[in-house]
């Protein structure tokens, strides 16, 4: 059992707080993805838990220890790095197996454990090369076979596919997800990438400014953003925002459309998902700017009211750059942001 | 320009000066050792080795390398693994420790003369702690091994820099990220240091052993200061050959015995540190 609990966990490098008072619990065997612009915290969050970092304040536990005092050994972790660190003098056997030497198992053992591991990320004839003569994505194996030789409680991985080039990405993506999954680890993955955290991930924490805005499912946090941060981080494009002012009684005026919101006095912001619009005889009127064709579907780039506002719509429709188009939002896909807290209003 | 031939064109006058103040003199040089009067011969070899002096002062060099060379390689490797670790100030203890390397031989073997000889500050200060009665001679050929360790001594103080230096610009190119996989993986500090930090050193180990083990076997002023005709090594023998015995022949003969004795020896590290074939440090 190796669930992870964040209690408070702060970070100060000199003056600047890199991360303030995070709480997390992850669940055993959960995958959770840590998203975040860079710079958000998000790999110190990570060096944190693997102890490569110290703490300013809070405690760390994995399972029922506490942590955040031992040495990055002492914790049952392992990591795959962003530059993946395969160490270039040792072979791919000896980089798979650098683990289980420095925890004395015995040799027999060794040559098992790492073949197994070599054959289940496909690696297993590159086992005599050394790293210099790998490519990127062989490498990545090596890397990702490295720290599941540990058959480890927690394994932590640094944005592991961000060095890759786009069509390696997608299918080492979907192997990683199938080969964590059977070994039933606990796995934190950090990533900038909001697509790799959608498919990869049990839950998703958004973090923002050393802080976690959301932690929920990602089709929670896609379709239910907690604030606005969220709502203007993920998607893709992200969501639109538009002015509303209340009417009373739940009613709301947005772009000279009424419609049914919060029960509050208080100025809120209206957001839609572009993917959510459709064109219809009414809703929001709004003059297309650039229309941009990608195949499956149209995106085109209007002005509702001076405000910048993005549809995703059928790709069979015409739409010339000028044109007035007349976009309904779906009603149950409408959410409501609070300006001043600029989190998100039921 | 053609880009193909303006690489060679760019070291063609290194070369050239290569060749006219380094072969040719070689060149000469070798062929003092092999003639005598006419024609081809060994005979200053055999003169040389035959000597009774040689089998001494072959053996002296080699001690004084075999004790020296290992006990600053274990030096270097510390101080450079203290310097890495250091955040603030790591420039100045870095100047402060190669200080001796802007001392000449002759001038540190002179230092330590002033320190070990009868009126030097050993004695000054063993009888000012009252632990002898009368300043004693020690640097005599009754005490042939408190010149071995004085000449030691010196050799240690002036020369481990050298390989200092080029083990913390070594240790300077290797990537933290090796050291924190290790950390993750496993590894005590003093396991990091035998699996990552010695392994991926080895360029610079090569560099610094070869370097240091040629000069170890040149060792000459240190030794004449400290020891004179009490010591004897190869280089002092080379000396004595050419300017006291005016014996040309005989010294250019000895010469490239140190030479390939330096030779082989470069090899034997080139040998024992080289990177697996594959492999990328």
């Amino acid at each position: 059992m190796a669930q992870i609990r964040i209690k408070n966990v702060a970070k100060r490098f000199g003056a600047y707080q890199a991360l303030h008072s995070i709480n997390l619990d992850v669940a055993d065997q959960e995958f959770m993805v840590l998203l975040g612009a860079s710079g958000c915290g998000k790999t110190t969050l990570l060096r944190i838990i693997a102890g490569l970092e110290t703490p300013s304040e809070g405690e760390v536990w994995i399972g029922d220890r506490r942590v955040d005092h031992l040495a990055p050994r002492d914790r049952g972790i392992a990591m795959v790095f962003q530059n993946y660190a395969v160490f270039p003098h040792l072979t791919v056997f000896e980089n798979i197996a650098f683990g289980l030497r420095m925890a004395k198992m015995d040799n027999a053992l060794v040559t098992k454990r790492v073949e197994r591991t070599a054959e289940l990320m496909h690696i297993e004839q590159l086992l005599k090369r050394y790293s210099g003569e790998l490519s990127g994505g062989q490498r990545q194996r090596v890397a990702v076979a490295r720290a599941l030789a540990m058959e480890p409680d927690v394994i932590l991985m640094d944005e592991p596919l961000s060095n890759l080039d786009a069509l390696l990405r997608l299918e080492m993506r979907a192997e990683l997800k199938g080969v964590l999954a059977e070994s039933k680890t606990t796995a934190i993955y950090v990533t900038h990438d909001q697509v790799e955290a959608m498919s990869l991930a049990d839950r998703i924490s958004v973090m923002h400014q050393g802080r976690i805005v959301q932690a929920a499912s990602p089709i929670e946090v896609y379709r239910n953003p907690a604030a606005r941060f969220v709502a203007s981080f993920i998607g893709n494009p992200p969501m639109n925002f538009l002015p509303a002012t209340s009417h009373g009684n739940g009613q709301w005026s947005v772009a000279g459309q009424t419609f049914n919101g919060p029960a509050t006095q208080k100025p809120l912001e209206f957001a839609i998902r572009p993917e959510d619009l459709s064109p219809a005889d009414q809703g929001l009127k709004a003059t297309a700017r650039v229309v941009e064709p990608l195949g499956a579907h149209l995106l085109v780039t209007c002005d509702v009211e001076g405000a910048s506002f993005r549809a995703v719509l059928d790709s069979d429709l015409t739409v010339r750059p000028g044109d007035i188009l007349t976009l309904a939002p779906q009603p149950d896909r409408i959410r409501w942001f609070d300006p001043e807290t600029t989190q998100a209003v039921a | 320009m053609n880009a193909r031939t303006l690489p060679y064109l760019l070291i063609l006058p290194v070369t050239l000066f290569l060749c006219v103040f380094f072969i040719y003199p070689f060149v000469l040089v070798a062929q003092l050792a092999f003639t005598q009067g006419d024609g081809f011969t060994l005979a200053n070899f055999r003169e040389v080795v035959g000597y009774w002096k040689f089998p001494i002062s072959l053996k002296n060099t080699l001690l004084l390398a075999a004790i020296v060379v290992p006990i600053q390689l274990a030096l270097s490797l510390a101080m450079a693994t203290m310097v890495s670790k250091m955040e603030k100030g790591r420039d100045l203890v870095l100047y402060v420790w190669t200080i001796p390397l802007g001392i000449s031989d002759l001038a540190a073997g002179i230092i330590w003369l002033a320190i070990f000889e009868q009126s030097g500050f050993l004695n000054s200060m063993m009888s000012g702690m009252g632990l002898i009665d009368k300043p004693i001679s020690l640097l005599t050929y009754e005490h042939p091994w408190v010149i071995f360790i004085a000449i030691a001594l010196a050799e240690i103080w002036r020369a481990t820099a050298i390989m200092l230096v080029i083990l913390v610009a070594g240790m300077g190119l290797i990537p933290k990220e090796y050291y924190e996989a290790a950390e993750v993986f496993g590894a005590s500090p003093w396991k990091r240091f035998l699996k990552i930090t010695l392994p991926m050193l080895r360029p610079s180990l090569q560099t610094a052993l070869v370097l240091r083990v040629i000069l170890a076997f040149e060792v000459f002023a240190v030794v004449i200061a400290l020891g004179g005709s009490l010591f004897p090594v190869l280089m002092a023998e080379t000396y004595a050959y050419q300017f006291d015995l005016l014996n040309s022949g005989a010294a250019a003969a000895i010469a490239l015995i140190i030479l390939a004795i330096s030779i082989g020896f470069t090899l034997i590290i080139l040998r024992l540190l080289r990177v697996p074939k594959g492999a990328t440090i």
